[in-house]
């Protein structure tokens, strides 16, 4: 099996350089995710303006914010930090942990402060 | 950069030692993993928040009503144009640090110097105008009072700074405001009502806020702050490796690794502001 490919030790992987061409197919990419961040964040500000908190079409508006929020960071980790031309194995031991234990402290932040809410509005 | 880590390799062989599985030097894994746990403060931070948002039983401030200034354009309403100014700052300042990773994979030194600089001028920018946003909010506006009654009315002036308050012109206080029974009182009364308060909250410190409870005050200094300081740290670091590639220290060595290590570090500022973004000022 070939070997002169791979990463001995913390050697730098001279073939993750690029040429012209491919510079300019990767810079092609990273304008388009600019301009894709730029309109989500207008898009954003504009619903705060035009839709108010407690209003009827808040609770979607609320739910759009935390879905375009994850659309733009799934934008900048998988490419501006180029964790999408990691390998696998490295993609899955960053992102794995992390989103476990996330969710987990989310759901249970969640789930308590609302149960408190409704205890002290009951009961004080 | 899609060249090396998406090659096959033989499984048997990939776990066998002597060479990096995940096919990244030390370096950059040892960033990766840093950044999670970094990545796990700030959301440990956003949860607390969430948390103490959500069992709060009164009225939660909304960051419309209290982020809607723009320097240098007095008493506007701008409801969060200036955040979104500073979101998009940090957003281009991300886009120049890519841009300067590419640069280095095709060992254009130029290209490098260039897009760091202008990285290094925006993180700049949005350390500023978080020191404009945190001045602003410290200072609020005209603030309220705690009347002997335990009533809340609003000032109509800033007295701040002022001595005699019966040297103020058209001072008054607005009781209920925002609602049905808004109610004005000026003059002799407004002044003499003024002097018997309990208490005169303007702007915010770390006990109390004209915006809500003092929790939102607490969690805007210290996110918002704990975020600056990563966005400094991140110029400090930025401007370090500037000045190794313009001495010419990765021409030497071959590739500019150390630039995509930074711009990990300075790629996941601008992550965390977009999370800052939504959970603390759109929410």
């Amino acid at each position: 099996m070939e070997r002169d490919d791979l990463l001995v030790n913390d050697q730098y992987p001279v073939k993750a350089l690029h040429s012209e061409e491919a510079g300019v197919a990767v810079r092609k990419k990273i304008v388009f995710v600019t301009i894709l961040l730029t309109v989500v964040t207008i898009i954003e500000v504009a619903l705060g303006i035009f839709i108010k908190q407690g209003t009827d079409l808040w609770p979607v508006v609320k739910w759009s914010f935390i879905v375009m929020t994850l659309i733009k960071a799934g934008y900048i980790v998988a490419v501006f930090m180029h964790l999408g031309d990691e390998r696998k194995s490295l993609r899955y031991t960053i992102i794995l942990p992390y989103a476990l234990f996330i969710l987990y402290l989310l759901y249970i932040c969640i789930t308590e402060s609302n149960k408190l809410n409704e205890i002290w509005n009951n009961y004080f | 950069m899609a060249g090396e880590a998406a090659k096959a390799i033989d499984p048997k062989v990939l776990w066998g030692g002597g060479r990096s599985p995940f096919s990244v030097s030390y370096g950059k894994m040892m960033m990766w993993f840093f950044l999670v746990s970094d990545a796990l403060t700030f959301s440990g931070l956003l949860a607390a928040y969430g948390f103490v948002r959500h069992s709060y039983t009164g009225q939660w401030p909304i960051g419309e009503e209290v982020f809607h200034a723009f320097p240098l354009m007095g008493d506007t309403h701008l409801p969060l144009i200036y955040v979104a100014m500073m979101t998009f700052i940090l957003i281009v300042s991300s886009v120049t640090m890519v841009l300067a990773v590419e640069a280095g994979h095709r060992l254009d030194k130029k290209g490098v110097i260039k897009w760091l600089a202008w990285t290094i001028v925006g993180g700049f920018f949005f350390v500023g105008s978080q020191a404009w946003e945190w001045a602003h909010f410290i200072h609020g506006s005209a603030g309220y009072i705690v009347t002997a009654d335990g009533e809340q009315a609003w000032l109509t002036q800033d007295v701040s700074g002022v001595k005699d308050i019966t040297t103020v012109a058209d001072f008054g206080l607005i009781f209920n405001k925002g609602t049905e029974n808004e109610r004005l009182i000026s003059g002799s009364e407004a002044i003499q009502v003024y002097g018997n308060k309990i208490n005169h909250v303007q702007g915010a410190n770390m006990i109390q806020n004209e915006y809500g409870p003092p929790q939102y005050a607490n969690f805007f200094f210290f996110i918002t702050g704990f975020h600056g300081f990563h966005v400094f740290s991140g110029v400090v670091i930025n401007i370090i490796i500037f000045l190794m590639v313009v001495r010419g220290k990765f021409d030497r060595l071959g590739h500019y690794e150390m630039v995509e290590k930074t711009g990990l570090y300075w790629h996941f500022v601008d992550l965390v502001w977009v999370f800052v973004f939504t959970f603390f000022y759109l929410i």
